[in-house]
């Protein structure tokens, strides 16, 4: 009897504990914005009436480990604002770019955000939605001079700004494509889908190379919409129908994307690429060495093809498949996290990072494009008559966003696992189908993603590019 | 001896006051059971619990949205099935209609599955189709990738298990012996388990690789150069038998160490008795060797098909499921699911098919390797 009690009680006492241990664990998503904020007032309240006590500590998390060209350049950044001024100090913590979203969403549900997060253009949307980014407060006329697309805009408010974009070309050398009678292919005229399999073709017919184009099958993950999708969106389709952003119908599996899936694949069947086992040393210095013809690739793989090829370099705009040469627009970005206790810190640091000679150092660090036009005219690649100029040109041009929508974190995986899946061999509709499916069936779960369905803006082929507006 | 210990506890019971005193052992028991309990249940019981919750719900990761209950729906998309027959098309005679290559043409699935007309379709996808005659009968599923990779799942296990368990015992056999260097083949066999699996997964990428792999050029190589260089990770017939290959390689010496400890524990004095009754090696092992076995051998066929049953890292470093879902796994689309694409709900619903999985083929093997009592 005696036994029993104690034992009753104790089973009883541990329920008690981990039921407490299980609420606290399940309240954590919600946590930041409900508790936050009455410390937050406190702190600010006391550093303002008091300029002399210590510092404030803003963390801040990136997502560049590992690269240390591109630290050294943050850390300059981060030390002339800590010498600047005495009221904050910013400590950066850094993440390898491939486990960088996963910890954040992890520290998102542990309540654990730091107070600045860069963010990956395309994924901002969904941590705007999922309420673990703040909107920024800049002063007036801040992005005045910043490209569109690299300031991270949702819901009708700015919650990140890019210090650079991105841009992706083929790469190729002109006496290839002379020796094989190619036409060299411009912004106002490049090549349309048979120009361009016809170029393939015949270089993957010379023998001289391994492949002729190189499209960078071997980096899984963010590559797959950031570089592929443009083709997809050339021809006319969408991952999603970004006029309304509920579905995928239509768009992903319409006759547009049926016709660039059978087009995918040809490449692969046709030997015309190397598919998803491309080993990724291959990737990166195929081109190099001439094993392959040509390079889909972004601006920051310029430094290192320049080099060999000097003036025999070509960067060529993407195909046009009908609605328009595209290419992916938006990358890293940087936003301030709900749970900060000192946004306006956090501001005042991503307004101080803002300045063209920081834009310029990540540009000559990097070989990123800088936001600002009077940045790229001071960069060393980008002012007028330097080597990588046209990347700006094509950017400005060319550039479409991934569709801007909280759906897109996972509408991206069920993209890169069709195309993949598309070069393995998959049957193209029913791979579409199905993506389509995935796709709708998690907007759905998601209740629309705040969308309910009217048009909110222009379908893929009815935009800027599409028109030639 | 026996008579001597039961002397001892019995006169180390009459000289305590005994009912008192167990019960504080047994508080002392429990008391010292507690960090085990607590741990048990906060990382095993309650999520467990939250698992069948979440299972029921359209429960996110992340979402501003409020969870709301869904009932058996997420069970419902992950396990439906469906046939669906379609009739050839045939023209105004009657006659099914061919196409050049002069095989029976059908209607388009999709124009069935994608139609309005015929809501008991929608949501499904084509697993596999079969011609027969000149109806075409497809298999439909609701999850597809989660078919294929419950019977990737049973694939690997099936062999896995018995060829580790197997492999284990052979080792085991060939290191129990006295004689000098032994211990150099036990350290090398049993070398590849402190290696963690993530590193090996990343190094037999390296090794299966199609241009230059280790693998391709030995076999050209011992072929004489007959042998063309396969690309082991981008068939969708090589890529799972390779994994196997590599996960039995890495965890095979922690399993013949447990068949070591168990050989190791057959008294000598039996075989020395089928020496003089004249019994040959083989039957020393089928009549001393494999019953003296039995408990070892229902521990490793338990641990090695739990497992196998939850393979993971391999699938993860080395080909996330592909190529075409070759080598996706249940784990692994419970993480993606869960994790990846953020939906908790779902990603518990094939946490807890899965432990319904496993359970039951645990308690199969269980009643298959009971001990028959005469």
């Amino acid at each position: 009897m005696k036994i029993n009690k104690v034992f009753c009680s104790m089973i009883a006492m541990l329920i008690v504990f981990s039921l407490v241990l299980t609420a606290c664990g399940t309240a954590a998503p919600n946590g930041p914005d409900t508790t936050a904020p009455d410390v937050v007032d406190e702190t600010t309240e006391e550093t303002v009436g008091d300029p002399s006590s210590t510092p404030i500590t803003l963390t801040m998390w990136y997502h560049g480990a590992g690269n240390e060209v591109e630290r050294n350049i943050l850390l300059g950044i981060i030390n002339d604002y800590n010498s600047s001024q005495d009221k904050y100090v910013v400590v950066v913590q850094d993440f390898p770019q491939i486990s960088y979203n996963e910890s954040v969403v992890a520290a998102a549900l542990a309540g654990n955000l730091p107070d600045i997060i860069d963010v990956d253009g395309p994924v901002m949307p969904n941590w705007a939605w999922a309420g673990y980014l703040s909107p920024l407060q800049l002063s007036d006329g801040a992005l005045d001079d910043f490209l569109p697309t690299t300031i991270g805009m949702w819901g009708g408010e700015v919650y990140s700004v890019g210090l650079w974009e991105a841009a992706c070309a083929l790469y190729a050398r002109k006496s290839v494509l002379d020796a094989y009678g190619i036409r060299i292919p411009t912004l106002e005229q490049p090549w349309d889908l048979e120009e361009f399999d016809a170029a393939l073709e015949t270089l993957t017919a010379s023998g001289e190379f391994d492949y002729a184009l190189d499209l960078g099958m071997a980096w899984t993950g963010e590559w797959y919409p950031y570089g592929f999708s443009p083709f997809l969106q050339s021809f006319g389709g969408d991952i999603i129908d970004r006029s309304t952003f509920t579905t995928a119908e239509g768009v992903l599996n319409g006759p547009e994307a049926i016709a660039f899936g059978e087009w995918w694949q040809s490449l692969f069947v046709r030997g015309l690429a190397p598919g998803t086992t491309q080993d990724p040393a291959d990737r990166d210095t195929g081109f190099i060495e001439g094993r392959y013809a040509l390079m889909w690739n972004g601006n920051w793989a310029g430094a290192s093809a320049l080099e060999p090829f000097g003036d025999d370099l070509l960067i060529l705009p993407a195909p046009d498949f009908g609605n328009g040469s595209r290419i992916g627009a938006g990358s890293w970005q940087f936003g301030i996290s709900a749970a900060s206790q000192h946004k306006e810190g956090a501001t005042e640091f991503i307004e101080f990072m803002m300045q063209d000679q920081y834009l310029v150092a990540f540009s000559d660090g990097i070989n990123n494009i800088p936001s600002t036009l009077t940045a790229a005219a001071t960069s060393k690649n980008f002012s007028s008559g330097a080597p990588f100029e046209i990347f700006f040109d094509y950017s400005a041009a060319q550039a479409t966003l991934r569709p801007p929508t909280p759906a897109y974190l996972t509408a991206a995986l069920i993209f890169e696992k069709a195309l993949a899946d598309i070069a393995n061999g998959a049957d193209v509709v029913n791979t579409l189908d199905n993506a389509t499916d995935d796709i709708n069936a998690d907007i759905a779960a998601n209740g629309g993603y705040g969308f309910d369905g009217s048009v909110v803006g222009p379908s893929i082929t009815e935009d800027a590019i599409a028109t030639g507006r | 001896m026996t008579l001597k210990t039961k002397t001892i506890m019995h006169d180390r019971t009459r000289s305590t006051k005994w009912p008192i005193d167990q019960s504080k052992e047994a508080m002392i028991a429990w008391l010292m059971s507690i960090p085990a309990i607590v741990l048990i249940l906060v990382f095993l019981i309650v999520p467990f619990i939250l698992a069948f919750y979440f299972s029921l719900t359209n429960q996110r990761l992340i979402s501003p949205n409020p969870t709301e209950f869904t009932g058996l729906q997420n069970y419902r998309q992950l396990l439906k099935l469906r046939v669906l027959r379609l009739d050839s098309l045939i023209d105004e005679t009657g006659q099914p209609i061919l196409d050049e290559a002069g095989n029976v043409t059908f209607p388009l699935e999709r124009e069935i599955i994608r139609n309005p007309d015929y809501p008991q379709y929608a949501g499904f996808q084509n697993w596999k189709s079969w011609d027969i005659g000149n109806s075409r009968y497809s298999l439909l599923a609701g999850d597809v990738v989660f078919m294929k990779s419950l019977i990737n799942t049973l694939y690997f296990a099936l062999v896995i298990v018995p060829g580790q368990a197997g492999l284990g015992l052979l080792l085991a056999l060939l290191i129990n012996q006295r004689t000098k260097g032994v211990n150099i083949f036990r350290t090398i066999y049993f070398m590849p388990v402190v290696v963690s699996i993530v590193i090996v997964s990343i190094l037999f990428r390296f090794i299966y690789s199609g241009d230059n792999g280790l693998l391709n050029s030995v076999l050209v190589f011992i072929s004489a150069g007959r042998f063309t260089p396969i690309d082991w990770m981008a068939s969708t017939t090589t890529a799972m038998p390779a994994i196997m290959a590599m996960s039995a390689w890495q965890a095979v010496g922690i399993h013949m160490v447990i068949w070591l400890a168990g050989l190791q524990n057959i008294p000598h004095v039996l075989y020395e008795a089928a020496d003089i009754d004249g019994a040959n090696a083989i039957q020393k092992f089928r009549f001393v060797t494999w019953p003296g076995l039995h408990n070892t051998a229902v521990f490793i066929l338990v641990t090695i098909t739990i497992a196998a049953l939850g393979l993971f890292t391999q699938i993860h470093v080395m080909t996330r499921g592909g190529p075409l879902d070759s080598t996706s796994t249940v784990i692994f689309q419970a993480v993606r699911r869960g994790f990846d694409m953020q939906n908790i709900a779902y990603g518990s619903t094939i946490s807890l098919v899965f432990f319904i999985l496993v359970l039951s083929v645990a308690m199969i093997q269980r009643y298959l390797t009971r001990e028959k009592k005469a």
